[in-house]
C-alpha cells in the first residue's frame, strides 16, 4: 500500500502544481501581462490535449494488437495542421470575429443563430464525449492498479479511484474553467496548465522510449532489427482502415469539442497558428515515435497475456525502474486530466449556452431586464454542467464495468463527433448551406452512428436485441445494424463511418438545395464564407426602442459591473455622447450583442438583447427587406441610367437627322427657286419669240427660222429637265427595268468620254486613262452605266477649277469588286457639302449652276440598282468619285 | 491590397515611376502567391505519400516494418520542416509585400 500512498501523494502534488500554474497564469492575465500567455508555443502545446490517455496508453496497446494502424490517429491531425492555410486559418478567423464560444455555437451562429442546431450539436457532443471521459477515468484507475500489489483490485476500489479522480478534476475545472465570464471565453490558467501537462507527457513517453531503445534494445539499429524480428516485423495494414481512420481522425481533430476549444476558442492571433502548423505535427511525431519499440519490447520481455495497454507502465516496472514508471504514470495521468478538464469546459459552455440559458430565458420571458443575476445563473449552470459531465463520465465507467480495449471506445467517439464535419465545412465554404440542410445531415448522421456503432458497442442483447444483429429489426435484413442495406464490410467501424458520413453529407447537401435560407442565415453565411470581409458583423437591430439603462442592467449581470461600465463608457465616447450611457443605436446593439455572445453564445445573446429591445426582436428580417429594396432600387436606377443613355444616343441621332433634313429643306427651297428660274428663263424666251412670230408682220424667212429654232432649243431644254426629274422618280420608285448586256469597260468609258466632251470639243479638260486596267468584261446595263460615267465626267468638266484641268480615270480590281475612280485636280467639294451632293437638288455652287442638280442623285440611284455604290472620296486633292461595281456582273476578259 | 507601412512608398503624383518599385511589388506578390500555393499543396503531398505504403506488397518477401517506419517518420519530419519554412517565408512576404489579410481580431 505504500506504493499507492506514494502515487496518491505524487498525484496530489502534481495537481497542486497545476493549480499553482493555472493560478499564476490567471493572475498574470488579470494584471495584463498576457504576452507570454499568448505565446505561440503555449498555444501549440495546448493542442496536445488531442493526445489523451487513450493515445498515451492505448497507442502501444493498439500497436501490439493491430500493428501500425495506430499511426493513422496521428497522421490525420498532422495533415490538418499541415494544411492550416486551407481550413484552420479560416476557422480561427471566424472564431475570433464572431466571438465563437464552442463548436455548437459556431454551427448555431452560422445557420442563423439557430438554437435548435446548437442543442443538437451539444447533445451529440455530450453523448460522444461521455465514453471518452469514462475512458480517461478508466485509464487512471488501471494505471493505479498496476502499482498496487493486489493485482485484481475489487471493483469498489477501482471505482473509488475513478470517483476521486472525477471529483478532483471537477473541482479544478470549476475553479479555473468558470472563474469568470471572459468576453472571449478564453481560459489563460487552464491553457497554461495543459501546456505544462503537454510537456510532462511528452517527457514521460520520450524518456521511456529512450530507455527502451538505448537501455533495453541497444541502439537504433538493434531496435529496428528487433522490430523486424518481432511479430510486427512485416508491413501489413488493413487498407480500408488505414485510409478510413486517417480521415476519421482528421475530421475528429476539427470537430471534437475539446479540440475546437483549444484550436479556435482559445486562439488569439494568426502567429499562434503559424507555429502550431509545423510544431504540432512534430509533437505528434515525437509522441508516436517510440510506440512501436515499446510495444515490441513489451511483447518480447513481458509474460504472455499481459495487457498491452499498460506496457508503458509494466515495462519499466518489470525492469525495476520505479522512477521511470512513476514518470510514465504522471504522463498518463496528465494526459487524462488535461483532456477531461478541457472537455468538461467545452461541454459545460455548450450545455449552459444552448440548453440551460434558453430554458431559463423561456421561463422568465420578458423579464430579462428586471430580475435575477444572469451572471450568476450562467456561472452556476456552467459549474453544474461540469459536474454533470464528469458525473456522466463516471457513471458510464462504473456501469460499463471498464472495458478492455481503449482504442475501440476512442474511435466510436471520433465517429460520433465527426458527424458535425459536413455542416462545419459546408458552413465555412458553401454559402448555399442552410439550417434545414445542417439539421437534416446532423440528424441522419447521428441516428446512423447511434444505430450502427454506438448502441451495438454495448454488445448484442444489451441495448439492441441480439436478433437484430442476425435478422434485422422486424426481420428486415436490410436494416441489420452492422450490415446496413445488405452491404457487409469486413470492419464494423468502417461500415459505420462510411454510411453515417455518406448519408449525413447527402442529407446535408440535399436539404440545403431544397430549402431556402432565412435572411439572417444568408447574412451569417456570407460572413462565414468570406471570412476576410468579416468584422462588419451581423447588423441585427434596426430602429430600436431599447432603453440604454435596461441594457446596462442586463450587461452588468452578464459581464459584471466593471466590464459593463467600461464597455458602455467606451461606446459612449465612440459615439461622442457626454454621459456614461451610449445611445442604443443599431451599431451599439451589434457590438453589445457580440460582447454578450462571448459569454453566453450567439443565440442566447441575440435572444436576450431581443427581449430588452421589445417588439423589435427580429428586425433583421426588416433590415434585409430594406436591403433588398435598396438593391432593387439600385438595379432600377441602373436600368434607368442605361435607358437614358440610350435615349440620349437616340436624341443625338435624331438631331443629326434633323440637321440633315433642315439642310435638305434649304436645298429644296433653293432648288425650287432655281428650277422656277430655270423653267422661267426658257419659258419667257419661248413666249417672247412666239409672240414675235405671231405679232410681227413681214419677218424674213431667215428670222423666222432663227426664232423658231430658239423656241425649239428652249423647249428641248425644258424637256431635258423634265426627263431628268422623271428619270429620277422612276429610279427612286424602283420601277426601272435593267437591260443587262455584255460590254467591255473600255468601250463604255470611251463612249462616255466622247459623249461628255462632245459639245465643247477641246474645251480644255484632259482625260487620263490607263487602258490596261479597263480590259474587263461586264454584264450590266451598259446604257445606264455610261449615263453615270457621262455625268461624272461632265461634272468634272464643269466644276474643275484648275488652270489646266485634268481628270484621271482609274480602274482597280479589289477583292471581288471593281473600283472605278474619277479624280480631277480641282479644289474638290467643300467638306460641309460632301454628305449632301448625292441628294436631289444638291448643287455644289450656285454660280456655276449648269444643271438642275439631279445628276449625282440619278447616278447614285443607277449604281445602287446595278448592285454597287458610289461615294465621294475625301482628301484626294481634287474632287474624287468612286464607283464600286460588283464582280458578279462581270466576267474577266478572256 | 493596400501598402504596408515601411513597404514601397506610394508614388507621388506627377512624378515618373521609380524604375524598379512596381516590378518588385509585382514580384513580391507573385512570390507570395506561389508560397500560398505551396502551403495548400503540402497536405495533399503528405496525404499521397502516406497512402503510398498501402500499395507496397513487396515483390517476394513482405516489406520489413522498420523500412516503412523510417519512411513514414521521415516524411513526417520533412513535411513539418517544409511547413516551418513556408510559415517563415509567408510571414516575411507579409511584411514585405502585403499586409496580413483579414484583421487580427479585436
Amino acid at each position: 500500500m505504500s506504493t499507492l500512498n506514494l502515487l496518491a501523494s505524487i498525484s496530489i502534488a502534481y495537481v497542486a502544481l497545476l493549480f499553482g500554474v493555472a493560478f499564476f497564469a490567471e493572475r498574470a492575465a488579470q494584471s495584463g501581462r498576457v504576452r507570454w500567455l499568448r505565446a505561440p508555443i503555449v498555444y501549440t502545446l495546448s493542442l496536445s490535449i488531442y493526445c489523451t490517455a487513450w493515445t498515451f496508453y492505448g497507442a502501444v496497446g493498439s500497436a501490439a494488437r493491430n500493428g501500425f494502424e495506430y499511426l493513422t490517429i496521428y497522421l490525420g491531425p498532422s495533415l490538418v495542421m499541415l494544411g492550416w492555410w486551407w481550413i484552420l486559418r479560416k476557422l480561427v478567423r471566424i472564431g475570433r470575429n464572431q466571438r465563437i464560444t464552442s463548436i455548437a455555437d459556431l454551427i448555431s451562429s452560422r445557420y442563423g443563430k439557430s438554437n435548435l442546431l446548437g442543442i443538437g450539436v451539444t447533445i451529440l457532443a455530450v453523448i460522444g464525449t461521455t465514453p471518452y471521459i469514462a475512458l480517461q477515468l478508466q485509464s487512471v484507475t488501471l494505471s493505479v492498479e498496476v502499482f498496487s500489489d493486489t493485482a485484481p483490485v475489487e471493483n469498489t476500489g477501482s471505482s473509488l479511484t475513478a470517483l476521486w479522480v472525477a471529483a478532483g478534476l471537477a473541482v479544478f475545472t470549476v475553479i479555473f474553467g468558470t472563474r469568470n465570464l471572459d468576453a472571449n471565453e478564453r481560459h489563460h490558467g487552464v491553457v497554461m496548465a495543459i501546456a505544462v501537462e503537454a510537456v510532462v507527457k511528452l517527457t514521460a513517453l520520450v524518456a521511456l522510449g529512450v530507455f527502451v531503445v538505448w537501455g533495453l534494445s541497444g541502439g537504433v539499429v538493434a531496435t529496428l532489427a528487433r522490430i523486424d524480428a518481432s511479430e510486427l516485423g512485416t508491413w501489413q495494414v488493413n487498407n480500408g482502415r488505414w485510409a478510413g481512420v486517417m480521415l476519421l481522425s482528421a475530421a475528429a481533430f476539427l470537430c471534437l469539442p475539446r479540440m475546437f476549444q483549444v484550436l479556435v476558442v482559445e486562439n488569439d492571433n494568426d502567429a499562434q497558428l503559424g507555429m502550431a502548423a509545423w510544431a504540432f505535427p512534430l509533437y505528434l511525431m515525437a509522441m508516436s515515435l517510440f510506440v512501436v519499440p515499446i510495444a515490441v519490447t513489451g511483447l518480447d520481455l513481458l509474460p504472455e497475456g499481459s495487457n498491452p495497454d499498460l506496457f508503458v507502465l509494466t515495462l519499466p516496472l518489470s525492469q525495476g525502474k520505479e522512477g521511470l514508471a512513476l514518470l510514465a504514470f504522471l504522463g498518463g495521468f496528465s494526459s487524462a486530466t488535461s483532456m477531461v478538464i478541457v472537455a468538461a469546459i467545452a461541454l459545460s459552455t455548450m450545455v449552459s449556452n444552448h440548453i440551460v440559458m434558453p430554458v431559463w430565458l423561456r421561463l422568465r420571458e420578458g423579464t430579462a431586464s428586471v430580475s435575477g443575476d444572469v451572471r450568476n445563473v450562467v456561472l452556476l449552470s456552467r459549474r453544474l454542467s461540469i459536474a454533470g459531465v464528469l458525473l456522466l463520465g463516471y457513471l458510464y465507467y462504473a456501469l460499463s464495468g471498464g472495458r478492455t480495449e481503449l482504442a475501440a471506445i476512442g474511435l466510436i467517439a471520433f465517429t460520433g463527433v465527426a458527424q458535425v464535419l459536413p455542416a462545419l465545412m459546408g458552413g465555412i465554404f458553401w454559402r448555399g448551406a442552410t439550417r434545414v440542410g445542417a439539421l437534416a445531415g446532423l440528424t441522419v448522421g447521428f441516428a446512423i452512428w447511434l444505430y450502427t456503432l454506438y448502441l451495438p458497442s454495448f454488445g448484442p442483447g444489451t441495448v439492441l436485441p441480439a436478433s437484430w444483429f442476425s435478422d434485422g429489426p422486424l426481420d428486415i435484413t436490410l436494416l441489420r445494424p452492422e450490415a446496413l442495406f445488405g452491404v457487409s464490410f469486413d470492419d464494423k467501424l468502417l461500415h459505420a463511418v462510411f454510411w453515417s458520413l455518406l448519408l449525413n453529407t447527402l442529407a446535408f447537401v440535399a436539404g440545403s438545395l431544397f430549402s431556402a435560407a432565412s435572411p439572417l442565415e444568408r447574412l451569417q453565411g456570407a460572413q462565414f464564407v468570406s471570412a476576410r470581409a468579416a468584422g462588419a458583423g451581423a447588423r441585427s437591430w434596426l430602429q430600436s426602442t431599447a432603453e440604454s439603462e435596461d441594457l446596462m442592467v442586463m450587461t452588468q449581470r452578464i459581464l459584471g459591473p466593471n466590464e459593463a461600465q467600461a464597455l458602455f463608457l467606451r461606446e459612449a465616447r465612440a459615439q461622442g455622447v457626454q454621459g456614461d450611457l451610449p445611445a442604443p443605436t443599431p451599431e451599439f446593439l451589434q457590438v453589445l450583442e457580440r460582447e454578450l455572445a462571448g459569454s453566453v453564445g450567439a443565440a442566447t445573446a441575440h435572444a436576450m438583447v431581443g427581449q430588452i429591445t421589445g417588439g423589435a426582436m427580429v428586425s433583421v428580417e426588416d433590415l434585409m427587406a430594406v436591403a433588398d429594396e435598396t438593391a432593387q432600387m439600385m438595379e432600377y436606377s441602373a436600368r434607368l441610367e442605361a435607358q437614358s443613355l440610350e435615349l440620349s444616343r437616340t436624341a443625338a441621332q435624331l438631331r443629326r437627322a434633323n440637321d440633315k433634313l433642315t439642310r435638305l429643306s434649304v436645298q429644296k427651297d433653293a432648288f425650287l427657286s432655281q428650277i422656277s428660274h430655270e423653267l422661267r428663263t426658257p419659258m419667257s424666251s419661248i413666249r417672247a419669240f412666239s409672240e414675235i412670230l405671231r405679232d410681227t408682220q413681214g419677218l424674213t424667212r431667215a428670222d423666222q427660222n432663227r426664232y423658231a429654232s430658239i423656241i425649239h432649243d428652249e423647249a428641248m431644254r425644258l424637256t431635258r429637265l423634265l426627263d431628268d426629274l422623271l428619270d429620277l422618280s422612276v429610279l427612286e420608285n424602283g420601277q426601272v427595268n435593267l437591260n443587262l448586256t455584255e460590254g467591255r469597260l473600255e468601250d463604255i468609258l470611251d463612249r462616255a468620254v466622247s459623249a461628255a466632251l462632245a459639245d465643247e470639243a477641246g474645251s480644255g479638260i484632259r482625260v487620263i486613262r490607263r487602258r490596261v486596267g479597263e480590259q474587263v468584261r461586264l454584264t450590266t446595263d451598259v446604257e445606264r452605266l455610261s449615263q453615270v460615267f457621262i455625268n461624272l465626267i461632265s461634272n468634272a468638266r464643269k466644276y474643275c477649277d484648275a488652270e489646266a484641268p485634268e481628270l484621271q480615270i482609274m480602274v482597280t480590281d479589289a477583292r471581288g469588286q471593281l473600283l472605278v475612280d474619277f479624280i480631277d485636280n480641282g479644289s474638290g467639294v467643300a467638306p460641309e457639302a460632301q454628305d449632301v451632293i448625292f441628294e436631289k437638288f444638291a448643287r455644289v455652287s450656285d454660280q456655276k449652276a449648269g444643271g438642275a442638280g439631279l445628276g449625282l442623285a440619278i447616278s447614285r440611284q443607277i449604281v445602287t440598282r446595278l448592285g454597287g455604290e458610289i461615294s465621294y472620296l475625301a482628301d484626294r486633292g481634287g474632287a474624287a468619285f468612286r464607283v464600286i461595281l460588283p464582280m458578279r456582273q462581270e466576267m474577266a476578259a478572256q | 491590397m493596400t501598402r504596408p507601412p515601411g513597404g514601397v512608398p506610394p508614388r507621388p503624383p506627377g512624378k515618373p515611376p521609380a524604375r524598379h518599385a512596381p516590378f518588385q511589388v509585382e514580384r513580391q506578390s507573385f512570390r507570395r502567391r506561389r508560397l500560398i500555393d505551396a502551403a495548400c499543396a503540402l497536405p495533399l503531398l503528405g496525404w499521397v505519400l502516406w497512402w503510398l505504403p498501402l500499395l507496397w506488397r513487396g515483390a517476394d518477401a513482405p516489406m520489413p516494418a522498420s523500412l516503412v517506419l523510417v519512411y513514414i517518420f521521415g516524411i513526417w519530419l520533412g513535411l513539418a520542416l517544409a511547413a516551418a519554412r513556408l510559415v517563415r517565408l509567408l510571414k516575411g512576404s507579409h511584411s514585405a509585400a502585403a499586409p496580413p489579410s483579414g484583421g487580427e481580431g479585436p
